[in-house]
């Protein structure tokens, strides 16, 4: 199909929604993510018959601490989506690049790139 | 077991704001079951603190441990060696643990970290009981295994009162009326004739009532 959709999205590959803890997405925050989506199955179509609602019960968690955290719950989002839905991955990987670049780096990554930046004016 | 649920994220902040060095403290046994302040919990909130005062560009140091259990000496010591390096602790624990915590470290603030609820059961996965107060005088075997204690809303020790209705509690048609169990069981064993017995009033001194309890048992001590 060669589906076109931003390249600065980093994919990463989990056996169903319902691995996705609290924790993996706190620390993709951590670690200076902009933003991050959870693409589950669509409802009902779940292998595992309750993954993704439980996934999208711990986005929606996982939310409310990032709002409470000075992040922002919108830096999050959960979409669902079968595998055979190609050109709506694609889109959904443009509407959350487009939303993200709309709010801006994450307040950690500026942060991050502060303290390197300063790091390097102190090695030269 | 002992369940407690997490404080609001605000209140936590509230606490440990301006404090540089920080240990989340959790604990192994029971806060661990109920999912409120076992170690995957005390990832979580030492994730949240960490992005919280990341984004205020604060240096905080916040460290994450578990305790095999904070209401034992021997497993708070466990800390000793590092507690130097912090200036606040945020327990997990329950109100037990937190306070052993701050008995054991007693020139560190020690914090809160969850609200401790009651004893109870797993309803099912993520919902919880009420099943005991820890009156400390059991009188589960007159009532058929139901403790009017903790499961009738005015702890009446002959009951039902008129506020019971199809089976629940006056005070929410979702309560059942803990009477009503205790018929329903003693009907099911064959025991309705304990209706016919009232019970005297019970001594509240085993429970609260009596002060801040202490249980010494000569056989076990060393």
């Amino acid at each position: 199909m060669r589906l076109q959709y931003p390249p600065n999205i980093r994919i990463v590959r989990v056996p169903c929604t319902g691995r996705v803890d609290q924790i993996h997405l706190l620390k993709a925050f951590e670690d200076g993510a902009d933003g991050v989506f959870v693409a589950g199955c669509l409802e009902g179509d779940c292998h595992y018959l309750q993954g993704n609602i439980r996934a999208r019960k711990r986005v929606n968690r996982v939310k409310q601490i990032l709002d409470k955290v000075g992040i922002g719950g919108g830096r999050l989002e959960m979409y669902n989506l079968s595998a055979g839905m190609g050109p709506r991955f694609a889109e959904i990987a443009r509407e959350m690049t487009k939303k993200i670049l709309e709010l801006g780096p994450s307040p950690i990554r500026l942060v991050k790139e502060k303290a390197k930046k300063g790091a390097e004016e102190v090695a030269a | 077991m002992i369940k407690a649920k997490g404080k609001p994220l605000d209140d936590i902040i509230r606490m440990v704001e301006g404090y540089k060095k920080i240990l989340i403290a959790g604990c192994d046994g029971c806060v661990t079951v109920c999912e409120a302040g076992g170690r995957k919990e005390v990832e979580i909130l030492a994730a949240a603190l960490r992005l919280y005062f990341a984004q205020k560009d604060a240096e905080v140091k916040i460290d994450e441990t578990s305790l095999t259990r904070q209401c034992d000496m021997e497993y708070l010591d466990v800390l000793s060696d590092r507690m130097g390096g912090y200036d606040a602790v945020v327990s997990l624990a329950c109100g037990a643990g937190i306070q052993y915590m701050a008995e054991r470290y007693a020139d560190k603030p020690v914090f809160p970290g969850v609200d401790t609820c009651f004893i109870g059961v797993s309803l099912e996965r993520g919902v919880w009981g009420e099943r005991c107060q820890a009156c400390g005088a059991c009188i589960l075997a007159d009532t058929g295994g139901v403790c009017p204690v903790a499961r009738c809303s005015k702890r009446m020790l002959n009951g039902p009162c008129g506020g019971s209705s199809k089976g629940k509690c006056e005070i929410n048609p979702e309560v059942d009326c803990g009477w009503q169990l205790i018929y329903n069981r003693l009907k099911t064993l064959g025991q309705l004739d304990r209706f016919e017995c009232p019970v005297d009033p019970k001594n509240w001194a085993t429970s609260r009532d009596g002060g801040p309890r202490k249980l010494v048992k000569e056989d076990v001590r060393i």
